[in-house]
């Protein structure tokens, strides 16, 4: 398990810094140290594990069935990388401590610092695919919020964006090209599928698969076309660059390359693509590197033209060419990073990174500039220091590629050229910034040695430099042959580290590149002004902002086009678009299913009848609009004689009570609606509209006329088996809903509570104009309670009352139960709010309906609770028979005590909207009279 | 019998789908409550036509089908929920925007 601690110990981690801020900054960076020396020291025994050859690993089952694991494991070429993230992470965590001024927030910097190492760490050793996206997709997630650190900066948001696009969209095809390979492999497991090469390579998809994981690696690793990201991502600050963009990010990319070398490589289209790409990157990286005046920019284009040499060593696909790949990693880690690190503390003392000011620095601050000298001779590909080693075995390999048959010389002779380019900007670098005259106009003056701890990383990487390029057999000897032998995934030919391997053609090629460079930096004015004149420069960032304007600009078009603020627009749209899908499967015929046609009655037709022609009035009345609400309690009540036709007693009852309440919330409603309206649409958008209502009605009427002339087989049979000795009760509806299905209740009661309280939300300090006349002009009625019907209505409380308690203890054996009783009782009680106004029924029962609709889905959650308690499942039921005198023998069911929740609820829920909206009018009354 | 029962869809449904294209709150509600008839009593249907045999278990012979039937029960209360926050969600745009267009703006 302790695979797992690295990849959580930092996540974890993160949320120290932000918190330690309040100690102070030292005490920020003090807790970012600890946590990152603390999962470098975990990582020792895996590490040593790797070394031994029985590499660790960890699982934990996730998804089993889909293949998705949680499965890590510290691989060589892991445990080389993990190594680069802790140690390199170790010393940007010192060195950010004295880049970042007081203004900066250090803790967010360190935090997120920590979540990009742990998805970092989580993506080298993932051993799943899918596992893997995820860490992938947390290093462009969280790199995206370190490139844009300085928020107020423009720059920094435009870059970080640029780069989220560009790498977001990379990790996109690299899951389409991931589940490709799943699926070819039959496995997401990385160890796995590595032993499947030929198997995979021989698979129709390999090309797709291979294609979409490439794009993912090229642009993770800013690649030619998807480099331009890189130098936009700049407007970091310099230690996340030096992280990011020199040993880390921008590495995931070639890890992933290297990762899966034994299943993808070995094929013509492997070779030349991904050779190509990394050859067009190593050249055109180092041809503009020379052009760039910024320090930081010249140091992106360097990256960007050293991870297409790598790119390219493993396109070349010998065993060789990935040895000098993984050596590579770690030599440009070392260098690029405190390359990256002196720019910063020039950056840091000076004020600038421009070339063009900064000349001559060597007089104020010469030890920096000595270590500087050191990393950019290594950058060059100087003897004695690494970049050299890694590079004279990358002009070795490019000399023994038989693929390209007669035009071998291609390689070699780019392979030096880009040799010649990396040592004219290395010399500038150098030059520029360190001779070359005096400084010129810095706005800080005169710059002076940064502090002792922000030299100590980058003392630490030069001196490694110089070790590994002096001893390499001794310093990274080893871990070079462990990484390199877990991406051939086979033993390597025998190499040897050494500076000299006699006169040969990779030293004369290194010959020509240093010479070559120093005499191109020398003609540097003439081709600066060469390369001003050039009449096209493709520019890849213009290309890409002309692309994101364009897609923005059309995204607009369509969305505004579909939704330009009009709800009937979007309704006709919607409905349109369902009536479709509803219509066009229909279009094939045989709607009608075998089944006869039952026979038809005189009432039922009649009763047909008058409900669509009701429905039609409702229509035609709609903008007078209480005749439309009467003719819509016709259409209601008929659908409740409907119930009653075709055998659902309990639904009629239910229609019948519910219809009494809508419609009365309807009238209210209307109280405060504009009496009158003209009308809004078109004829000719009438017409549209009364074709899509046509269309609608007439596939639905279809659909339902084809449901019911073919037989069904219901599953509820169960239920009407069970009802008696499962639930207790007769009334199989009312079992359903309190019994098998009451978990479904429960959320409903559950559902209608939450639109009373939102309801009661809505209605709070709401003010509406109160009419004064009717819609002929006739003022309202004075009189407010009708005496009659107030007195009748104190009579009626009681029996309604008793008829609401009589249905809800019935309702287990007979039509009933707890949202019928409910409903009746609310309309009993609405009924007296009506007659005698709210103020008086208020005085005579003080009901709290809040509390009541809390009870009421408290005792029927409690109810279910209950069972668990008694080791049952939730809602389990039990029941036994009670007589009580009058009423007769009825069961007493647990679920009895549920649908009494039920009941409550729905009590409290009607009077709780309805009492609430009739408020109203007394208080926008009060409102009038103000005025 | 079935026709019938699929015209009376076909109209409610069309009644309802009409009005819900209007540009007035009011009329919005009235096509929703014609519209939550129509698949109320499409629910109910799929349990198919049976006449005087409600669904309890003490009667013999076939009964109708008691899911549906429990099913559409709880959609008409919550209908009602709907049908009410929907009511009061018009009149409170009303009261702020002082208007009933279903945009909260006359066209100009």
């Amino acid at each position: 398990m302790n695979v797992f601690i690295l990849v959580l110990l930092p996540l974890l981690g993160s949320v120290l810094p932000p918190l330690a801020m309040r100690w102070g900054r030292n005490a920020c960076a003090w807790a970012t140290v600890a946590v990152t020396a603390g999962t470098l020291m975990l990582a020792m025994p895996p590490l040593m594990q790797a070394f031994r050859g029985t590499p660790a690993s960890a699982h934990l089952p996730w998804l089993e069935g889909a293949g998705f694991d949680l499965t890590l494991r510290m691989d060589g070429l892991a445990a080389l990388f993990v190594l680069l993230i802790l140690c390199i992470g170790l010393l940007v965590v010192i060195y950010a401590r004295y880049y970042l001024s007081a203004k900066d927030p250090m803790g967010r910097l360190y935090g997120l610092l920590l979540v990009f190492m742990s998805a970092m760490l989580g993506v080298v050793l993932s051993d799943n695919l899918i596992l893997m996206i995820v860490f992938w997709e947390m290093t462009s997630l969280s790199s995206f919020l370190l490139i844009g650190y300085w928020q107020h900066r423009a720059d920094a948001r435009q870059g970080a964006r640029m780069a989220l696009i560009v790498t977001g969209l990379g990790g996109l095809a690299l899951l389409a090209g991931f589940l490709i390979l799943g699926q070819i492999a039959g496995t997401h497991q990385i160890s796995q599928i590595l032993q499947q090469g030929d198997l995979i390579r021989a698979h129709p998809l390999y090309v797709p698969a291979l294609v979409l994981i490439l794009v993912g690696a090229f642009t993770k690793s800013a690649q030619f076309p998807f480099h331009f990201w890189l130098p936009k991502a700049m407007a970091a600050p310099t230690p996340i660059s030096a992280y990011l963009h020199s040993a880390t990010m921008v590495k995931a990319g070639v890890f992933l390359l290297a990762r899966l070398y034994p299943a993808l490589s070995g094929t013509d289209i492997w070779f030349f693509t991904v050779s190509g790409v990394g050859l067009t990157t190593l050249l055109m990286g180092a041809y503009v590197a020379i052009f760039q005046h910024d320090l930081k920019g010249l140091l992106a284009y360097s990256t960007i033209s050293h991870l297409g040499l790598i790119v390219l060593l493993f396109g070349l696909d010998t065993p060789l060419a990935a040895v000098a790949g993984v050596f590579h990693i770690i030599n440009h880690a070392t260098f690029k990073a405190s390359l990256f690190m002196a720019a910063g503390i020039i950056d840091h003392e000076t004020g600038t990174r421009d070339m063009r000011s900064l000349n001559g620095l060597w007089k104020y601050m010469p030890h920096t500039a000595a270590l500087a000298m050191i990393a950019s001779a290594a950058m060059a590909g100087v003897p004695l220091l690494n970049g050299f080693l890694s590079k004279e075995m990358f002009f070795a390999e490019t000399l023994h590629v038989e693929l390209l048959g007669p035009a071998w010389w291609i390689l070699p002779t780019a392979a030096t050229l880009a040799g010649i380019f990396a040592v004219a900007y290395s010399a500038r670098f150098i030059h520029d910034v360190f001779f070359n005259g005096e400084p010129q106009g810095l706005p800080k003056y005169p710059p002076h040695e940064p502090s002792r701890f922000m030299k100590v990383p980058v003392e630490i990487l030069a001196g490694l430099c110089l070790l590994v390029g002096i001893l390499p057999g001794l310093t990274v000897g080893p871990l070079l042959h462990l990484a390199a032998s877990s991406v051939t995934g086979e033993p390597l030919p025998s190499y040897s580290l050494a500076i000299w391997h006699g006169f040969n053609a990779p030293l004369f090629m290194s010959f020509v590149a240093l010479a070559g460079g120093f005499a191109v930096y020398g003609m540097r004015r003439r081709l600066f002004a060469l390369h001003e004149r050039l009449p096209f420069a493709p520019d890849a960032a213009a290309l890409y902002h002309s692309l994101e304007d364009a897609l923005i600009r059309a995204a607009r078009a369509l969305s505004q086009g579909m939704d330009n603020g009009s709800l009937q627009r979007s309704a006709t749209l919607l409905l349109g678009a369902a009536t479709l899908a509803m219509l066009l499967p229909l279009t094939g015929g045989g709607i009608r299913g075998a089944l006869p046609a039952s026979p038809l009655d005189g009432l039922t037709l009649l009763g047909a009848l008058l409900l669509m022609g009701a429905s039609l009035l409702t229509v035609l009345w709609h903008e007078r609009r209480l005749s439309a609400v009467i003719a819509l309690s016709v259409v209601g009540l008929l659908v409740a004689l409907v119930f009653v036709r075709f055998s659902a007693p309990d639904l009629a009852l239910t229609q019948l009570s519910v219809e009494v309440v809508t419609i009365m919330l309807l009238l209210l409603a209307l109280f405060f609606l504009p009496q009158r309206h003209d009308r809004l649409t078109k004829i000719s958008g009438r017409i549209g509209d009364i074709l899509l209502a046509a269309g609608a009605g007439g596939g639905c009427g279809l659909l339902a006329w084809g449901m019911l002339t073919r037989p069904v087989d219901p599953i509820s049979s169960f239920f009407m088996e069970q009802s008696l000795p499962g639930g207790g009760g007769a009334n199989v509806v009312n079992v359903i809903l309190v019994d098998f299905r009451g978990f479904d209740t429960l959320g409903e009661v559950t559902v209608l509570a939450v639109a009373a309280i939102g309801i009661y939300a809505l209605l709070d300090n709401l003010r509406l104009p109160v009419p004064l006349r009717d819609r002929d002009g006739r003022l309202w009625a004075t009189e407010r309670h009708p005496l009659i019907l107030s007195q009748v209505t104190r009579f009626l409380l009681p029996l309604a009352l008793m008829v609401a308690v009589y249905l809800f203890l019935r309702g287990h054996n007979a039509p009933g139960g707890g949202f019928i009783a409910g409903l009746v009782a609310a309309v009993a009680l609405i009924l007296q709010y009506m007659a005698s106004g709210i103020a008086w029924s208020q005085r005579q029962w003080r009901l709290p309906f809040h509390p009541l609709i809390a009870f009421g889905v408290l005792i029927a959650t409690a109810t279910g609770a209950g069972s668990l308690l008694l080791n049952h499942p939730f809602l389990t039921s039990t029941f036994g028979h009670v007589t009580l005198p009058v009423v007769g023998e009825f069961e007493l069911a647990s679920a009895m005590l549920f649908d009494l929740g039920v009941f409550l609820t729905v009590v409290g829920v009607i009077m709780l909207i309805l009492a609430n909206l009739g408020k109203l009018t007394r208080r926008g009354t009060r409102l009038k009279e103000n005025r | 019998m079935e026709s019938l029962a699929a015209c009376v869809i076909a109209v409610l449904v069309a009644c309802g789908v009409y009005l819900v294209l209007r540009a007035r709150t009011f009329t919005v509600v009235l096509g929703l409550s014609l519209l939550s008839y129509a698949v109320n009593l499409f629910l109910f249907f799929s349990g198919r036509l049976m006449t005087g045999a409600p669904p309890l278990a003490t009667s013999p012979g076939p009964t109708a089908d008691p899911l549906p039937q429990a099913l559409v029960l709880t959609a008409i209360v919550i209908g009602f929920g709907m049908t009410a926050f929907v009511v009061i969600l018009a009149l409170r745009a009303r009261g702020e925007l002082g208007n009933d267009h279903v945009d909260g703006r006359e066209d100009k």
